[in-house]
């Protein structure tokens, strides 16, 4: 492991590989590292195909793009550190890293927090019963350790997690007895959600679970409508066999590095809650501390990427490995391809979002 | 020693996607004493699913059953006791040949780790 490199990536996921192969390639000396003992964060438990243009790896599955982006950071020189675990940051762009039981303190110029998401809870009565858990957890288990964690299951929430996860289930074998969405209509894709109706799942719109029972783990469900303040309809319940509930209700920023920065924070419901006030660039309130990916608002594998490049650039323009006016050139070419992929119904409300963070740190800046 | 195991179906042999589960060794773990076959390398959590296995532990408070939450190690509701240290979070660690996996009450009990 490098003693001090001049630019220390935090997260090895599809934010902090590209921004490493970008950096790498400006002739930065990177490191990047990560708790978990495999690079590529969550990409590689994602086996469908990605929507997009073809630059954006449109058709292609996340899986292979985690190969691309390893092959790429190989090539470029980039350190990866895995199993090394960042507990703490400290002024002067240093981070305290933890591996095999000792720590260390490193230092660099720059530094990338991509730590990424959390998946969001839900409480109802039988919540903490095993059987329900995250989405997230759940397509780990059949894409990454093949294994089923359960037979007849339940997803909660209709975004493209729910239905992506859901609909992978049902290829690992699975019995999806519904989905349950509490708002009228359905949030994610109509193409993910029509796989699924294709294959007999019914979606319901307009509930949400409101029990889940068993004795040492999840053995049924109560679900009921709710009204359009999204109370429970009295009268409304039905009972379903099921012995795992899969909750794909949303994501928040993994901030806590950053709130241990004491970087500016600020609260955007469309982007998961609390996340680091950021530039068009990536660069938070600590002129050496940037941010891309998930942390920096919930986006998708695709935004993630797209992201790491612009503050790869952003860093390497900072450092002056990159030429002022080729790297603006540079920036405004991804950030184009980032607002490409923020448009449509389903990408308009990031897009909007992400103006919103813009004008909020130019608030800042003038205060 | 032999483990004798009820197949539960539960591992996903062949898939449209990923095709045929990658060759593994086979290894055995105890699980509360019992042995499990188990592959080496997988998550703990994964080689318990497997077998069918739910509960993982008893909350401190409430001694309520918990089991896996999140599997990416984020969450902590998967940990257990291995090999006498109480506290592990199974879904990222991974099976070796051997290894004493306890479901753990409360705040789990530290035993000898070479035992």
């Amino acid at each position: 492991m490098r003693e001090n490199p001049q630019v220390a990536i935090v997260g090895a996921g599809p934010a902090g590989l590209s921004a490493a192969a970008v950096l790498a390639r400006c002739g930065a000396r990177v490191t990047v590292y990560d708790e978990n003992d495999r690079p590529g964060g969550q990409l590689f438990k994602q086996i469908h195909k990605f929507f997009g243009s073809g630059h954006h790896g449109a058709g292609v599955r996340g899986v292979e793009l985690g190969h691309q982006l390893l092959a790429e950071c190989e090539a470029a020189g980039v350190e990866i550190c895995l199993s090394h675990t960042v507990y703490g940051i400290f002024p002067g762009g240093r981070l305290g890293v933890t591996h095999a039981g000792h720590s260390r303190i490193v230092q660099a110029e720059k530094l990338l927090i991509a730590t990424g998401a959390t998946e969001k809870a839900l409480a109802f009565p039988g919540w903490d019963l095993p059987g329900v858990m995250g989405a997230g957890a759940a397509q780990t288990m059949v894409n990454l350790n093949r294994v089923l964690p359960g037979r007849r299951i339940i997803m909660v929430g209709s975004g493209n997690v729910g239905f992506v996860v859901g609909f992978q289930l049902l290829q690992a074998g699975a019995h999806l007895a519904a989905v349950v969405e509490a708002k009228p209509q359905i949030s994610g894709y109509a193409v993910h959600a029509n796989k699924l109706m294709r294959a007999g799942v019914p979606i319901l719109t307009g509930h949400t679970v409101l029990e889940a029972r068993g004795g040492d783990s999840v053995e049924e469900v109560t679900i009921g409508r709710v009204d359009e303040r999204y109370r429970p309809i009295p009268g409304t319940e039905q009972t379903i066999a099921a012995d795992t509930v899969c909750l794909a209700v949303g994501l928040t920023p993994s901030i806590e590095l950053l709130r241990m920065a004491n970087v500016g924070l600020t609260h955007l419901p469309p982007m998961g809650g609390y996340l680091p006030l950021h530039s068009g660039n990536l660069c938070t309130t600590d002129p050496d501390i940037y941010v891309a990916g998930d942390v920096a608002g919930i986006e998708e594998a695709s935004t993630a990427m797209e992201e790491g490049r612009l503050a790869g650039t952003a860093i390497a323009a900072a450092l002056g490995l990159l030429e002022e006016a080729e790297a603006g050139r540079q920036m405004e070419e991804i950030r184009r391809r980032a607002a490409q992929l923020r448009t449509g119904p389903h990408g308009e409300a990031r897009g909007a979002a992400k103006a919103e963070l813009e004008r909020r740190y130019a608030q800042w800046q003038n205060s | 020693m032999k483990t004798e195991q009820r197949e539960t179906g539960l591992r996903i042999r062949q898939h449209p996607i990923l095709g045929e589960q990658p060759q593994g060794r086979q290894v055995t773990i105890y699980f509360d004493g019992k042995p499990l076959s188990a592959i080496e390398g997988e998550p703990i959590a994964a080689a318990l699913t497997a077998a069918g296995v739910r509960v993982f532990r008893h909350t401190a408070r409430e001694d309520h059953p918990r089991g896996i939450f999140c599997a990416i190690g984020r969450c902590t509701d998967c940990a257990m006791t291995v090999n006498g240290v109480p506290g592990v979070r199974t879904c990222i660690t991974r099976v070796e040949e051997g290894m004493r996996v306890e479901t753990q009450h409360r705040l789990g009990k530290w035993g000898d780790p070479h035992a």
